[in-house]
């Protein structure tokens, strides 16, 4: 067998090690129940902002911290914690992506991601008269 | 039914050309396909000029379509959907070739031109190449004139088409205002274009001049990426399976140049314009492109050894043929709408996904099907096409539409193994080749992972799996990648200075000794006198981040050693080592600006006290309008804002002074504020820029502008000196009354009076205030002139005054401050970055214009 044989086979190995140990290293996708059924362990909380629930954050006060309450499709809600601004469009979201842990009560959030219903999809405009997309007057 | 306000000629202008466009482009692929089969010389001329002729009717119909549609946008022909949704009467001109390219159609279309232009120069110069060579862009143009064609196929919609009428896209179906009698159930009223005023405009984002230059040089590096794989498809086509490497390798070249500039001004725009605090973060979208550069990177390293050595051209083939692979599934990725959840700039889905995957499938099983040994291998291959594809489509089976395009891959490599000669003799492990295909191996699987990787939503999509991204999803990245910058610097490094062949050991070890003795000294002076303060995810990578700078130190000074010690200063040959040395370049920038890459607005000390739990610092830090705040060595003021004439773009004024009082500058980091319709902010950051460094700031909030029309008036208090009076966050003493004369007669006239009332402000926070408002009597009038105190929220204004006591208006409201909340980073070394990309494709060019050189001489010889 050649040298480069054997060096193509360590590596092309090497490769898949590495992409094996990436799949151990990867995190699920969970509802509020089952990010609850596993406090301290890092996840991606599938969930929406509860419109009905005060937003907690005082840039004046604390420009570090951001409170809400965040309700999944089961209808299931928990208190969020974030230790950064708000993400601008927070409140007119239509989906969140939180990624961090539960403990003790609270969803402790690393980073959030928001799904806003943006103007640029078509779906927005062809749904309902969107606000801006047809000016009329 | 005719419409008022309506242009409609350059749509249907635009119809024709796109339909010419497909019709020319699939004729010129047959007709170079007839070319390049015809067995006697006549026939193939025959077949060459019919298909020149209809490559260049089919580059003047993608012209033509690609100067309509810039027509219609800059017209603001809000009849055309295209223009409407992307762009606005307020667009600067620059970015009106912005908003082209932002919708998947415009992008089409430059990636389409770009191919026309490629064609036009291999049409040109590539002589014998170019029936079969040609076959394959002109096979591509077809695919790329089918994305927007618009065009229904038994129901079935292919391409979407830019020329489509805002009426007929949909968008008015529900606007009862604009059809007759406000009922959608009824057509469109004839005048409905009197109520279009204005599009949808570009996304905020976008508008920055990056988005100007930086698609077009990134699509013509995509497109360029067919070229050396048309010449590897080619060259197994016609049995010279040699021969193509030639002409091929300056065009790899052109192509790695172009593509790895185009992808580093998107990191250039992602710096500047984005607020992820960085150029690089592993998103799909920017790996996706990453990944075809690395693998024609490695292809191009194989290529230069098969010209020396005569070894590794069946890898040379793999490289080229992946590297496109890669582009088109980087278009799939990215177009597809796959990625929804894990990319934030990605296309939207425009439904085009079978079209998108039989994009893929046919520029991998076509060739598969053309370059078989015979006939009946051909055909066989064809059946296993069709069947799968069949099987695919009839069970809707995801997952075995991942393995067909993987099987196809293999059948490719099928043909190579079987076709391609290797040499059995075995390279010396002290020959260059035999590193240098190390090297390209090692860059080439680093490209495979991080693919894998990435297209973690696409295995979730195909074999309906939820696996969710890690926790730190850049260190799974960087903890792997930072061990493939240490390998290929080091081989960058010593490499050149092997022979190929095989390498006498005196001959390395004098050569090298020099440059590896002064990157030792280099690195010990920078271990001795600069750290890297990246502790946070332990010692080994700490050990191994230094170790990789010092690797791409070395590659640095080898590489400039080189110029002189192997070359003999001889610049037209340099273009390997001057593309190396600004390779070490980037790797040092990438290195040492991501690792030492500081938060500098870290709140420790915040404004007000933090609400007791979490004394964690946070990275956000909030100015109110005029007060100066510390932040580490500087203290910050937030100025003001202005704003942008025509849109709702606000410039904040931030005021940086550091305490030694040697740096002082303003940086306007800008804002999209309630931008159309779109609530929230939309930041663009600002940074300073010095020798060494960056500082980079952006605005992450800002005070509300609704609760700054705060109504809130003024309650009224009388006041002795002494007396006391509390507001919601402590209380205050009246000082005194003082009374001042001997003022200006011309200011305030005979009989002038000014009263001071210096007020001391109690906060519970502890903080202790004076304030003191005034109230002049100046020539008959009254005037108050009232104090603020910002960071209390309070505004005291003297209303009525005598000597005995004074009546105080107090005002308090968050309304009164205007604040904005920050974060601000220290890139050191991001230049070095920058001018490490600009140096290594001056390198990669210098290369390619040395290839053609050799490539025309040995002509010229032969």
């Amino acid at each position: 067998m050649k040298k480069l044989h054997i060096a193509l086979l360590v590596l092309i190995a090497g490769a898949i090690a590495i992409l094996l140990t990436f799949l151990k290293t990867t995190s699920t996708y969970d509802t509020v129940e089952t990010a609850m059924a596993k406090p301290g362990k890092f996840v991606h909380l599938m969930a929406r902002l509860d419109k009905s629930q005060p937003i907690e954050y005082d840039a004046l006060k604390d420009p570090n911290y951001l409170s809400f309450v965040a309700v999944d499709t089961t209808g299931k809600s928990v208190k969020v914690v974030y230790h950064s601004a708000k993400p601008d469009n927070l409140e007119i979201s239509d989906k969140l992506v939180l990624k961090g842990k539960y403990d003790n009560g609270l969803f402790e959030c690393q980073s959030i991601q928001t799904k806003c219903p943006s103007k640029y999809k078509e779906e927005q405009a062809m749904g309902k008269s969107h606000p801006d997309s047809v000016k009329i007057n | 039914m005719d419409y008022i306000g309506e242009h409609l000629l350059p749509g249907q202008l635009g119809h024709f050309f796109i339909v010419l466009s497909l019709v020319a482009s699939l004729v010129a692929t047959f007709a170079y396909f007839k070319s390049a089969r015809a067995v006697n010389i006549e026939d193939s001329a025959h077949w060459k000029k019919l298909a020149r002729y209809s490559f260049i009717t089919e580059a003047i119909s993608v012209l033509a379509i690609f100067i309509i549609l810039f027509y219609i946008i800059y017209n603001h022909l809000f009849e055309y959907h295209y223009a409407w949704k992307h762009s606005s009467r307020s667009l600067e001109l620059k970015y009106l070739l912005a908003c082209f390219w932002e919708g998947q159609e415009g992008s089409f279309l430059l990636w389409s031109v770009w191919h026309c232009v490629l064609g036009l120069i291999l049409i040109k110069k590539s002589k014998q190449w170019e029936a079969p060579v040609m076959t394959v862009i002109s096979f591509a143009q077809f695919a790329l004139a089918t994305m927007i064609a618009g065009i229904y196929f038994f129901g079935w919609k292919m391409g979407s088409n830019p020329f489509i009428l805002l009426r007929d896209s949909g968008v008015l179906d529900n606007a009862a205002a604009l059809h007759v009698n406000f009922d959608v159930s009824q057509p469109l009223r004839a005048d409905y274009m009197a109520s279009i005023k204005d599009g949808n405009d570009l996304n905020p984002l976008l508008q920055n001049y990056w988005m100007v230059i930086h698609p077009p040089v990134l699509f013509m590096g995509f497109a360029s990426t067919i070229v050396p794989f048309a010449y590897a498809i080619a060259g197994l086509w016609k049995k010279q399976l040699g021969e193509w490497t030639k002409p091929a390798l300056p065009w790899a070249l052109f192509s790695a140049a172009v593509l790895g500039v185009g992808i580093m001004m998107g990191a250039m725009w992602a710096y500047e314009s984005l607020t992820f605090g960085g150029y690089w973060a592993w998103d799909p979208v920017e790996n996706a492109s990453l990944v075809p550069w690395m693998i024609l990177i490695a292809g191009i390293h194989t290529l230069l050894i098969y010209k020396h050595s005569g070894y590794s051209l069946r890898s040379t083939y793999l490289f080229f043929i992946l590297a496109f692979g890669f582009v088109l599934y980087s278009t799939f990725l990215t177009r597809s709408g796959i990625l929804g959840e894990s990319s934030v700039h990605a296309f939207t889905d425009l439904g085009m996904n079978i079209q998108l995957y039989m994009f893929m499938y046919l520029l991998i099983w076509l060739p598969a099907i053309l370059v078989a040994k015979n006939f009946k291998q051909s055909r066989n291959v064809l059946m296993a096409s069709v069947i799968l594809l069949a099987l695919i489509y009839l069970f809707n089976l995801p997952w075995l539409g991942l393995i067909a395009l993987l099987t196809g891959i293999g059948i490719l490599v099928y043909h190579i193994q079987t076709q391609v000669p290797a040499i059995s003799k075995e390279e010396n492990s002290n020959s260059r080749e035999f590193w240098m295909f190390i090297g390209s191996l090692v860059f080439f699987l680093s490209a495979i992972v991080i693919i894998g990787k990435t297209s973690l939503p696409v295995f979730n999509k195909v074999f309906g799996l939820k696996i969710a991204p890690p926790e730190d999803a850049e260190y799974a990245y960087n903890s792997i990648q930072v061990y493939v910058a240490v390998i290929v610097a080091l081989l960058t490094a010593i490499t050149q200075y092997l022979k190929y062949k095989s390498t006498p050991w005196i001959y390395f070890r004098n050569k090298i000794l020099l440059p590896t003795a002064i990157a030792v000294i280099v690195s010990a002076l920078l271990f001795l006198f600069a750290d890297i303060n990246y502790t946070k995810k332990g010692p080994v990578f700490y050990g191994s981040i230094w170790l990789a700078v010092i690797c791409s130190i070395y590659t640095v000074i080898a590489n400039t050693a080189y110029i002189w010690l192997g070359l003999k200063g001889k610049l037209k040959l340099s273009g390997g080592s001057v593309a190396h040395i600004g390779f070490g370049m980037v790797l040092i920038g990438i290195l040492i600006s991501s690792s030492n890459k500081e938060v500098l607005s870290n709140n420790i000390n915040g404004i007000p006290v933090p609400l007791g739990e979490g004394e964690d610092p946070g990275e956000n830090l909030t100015l109110v309008k005029d007060v100066t705040m510390d932040m580490g060595k500087y203290s910050l003021t937030y100025l003001g804002d202005s704003s942008h004439p025509k849109k709702q773009l606000s410039y904040y004024k931030i005021h940086f002074k550091s305490k030694d009082g040697k740096e002082e500058f303003t940086l306007m980091p800008n804002s999209f504020v309630n931008y159309k319709g779109n609530e929230g902010l939309m930041s663009n950051p600002d940074a300073r820029h010095y020798w060494g460094h960056d500082v980079f700031t952006y605005i992450t909030s800002i005070s509300n502008p609704d609760k700054e029309k705060d109504t809130s008036s003024f309650r009224s208090h009388t006041l002795k000196p002494g007396d006391s009076l509390f507001y919601s966050n402590g209380f205050m003493v009246l000082q005194g009354i003082k009374e001042r004369d001997s003022l200006p007669v011309e200011i305030f006239g005979e009989n002038g009076k000014l009263f001071e009332a210096p007020v001391k402000i109690f906060s519970k926070t502890g903080s202790i205030y004076t304030v003191t408002s005034r109230l002049a009597f100046a020539k008959d009038q009254i005037m108050s002139l009232p104090d603020t105190l910002s960071s209390e929220s309070l505004i005291l204004q003297l209303q009525k005054a005598d000597n005995k006591s004074v009546e105080i208006g107090v005002r308090e409201s968050g309304a009164v401050m205007k604040y904005v909340t920050i974060k601000a980073y220290k890139f050191p070394f991001i230049r070095l970055l920058w001018g490490g990309v600009i140096i290594t494709a001056i390198g990669i060019l210098m290369s390619m214009y040395n290839r053609i050189r050799l490539n025309r001489s040995s002509k010229t010889m032969s």
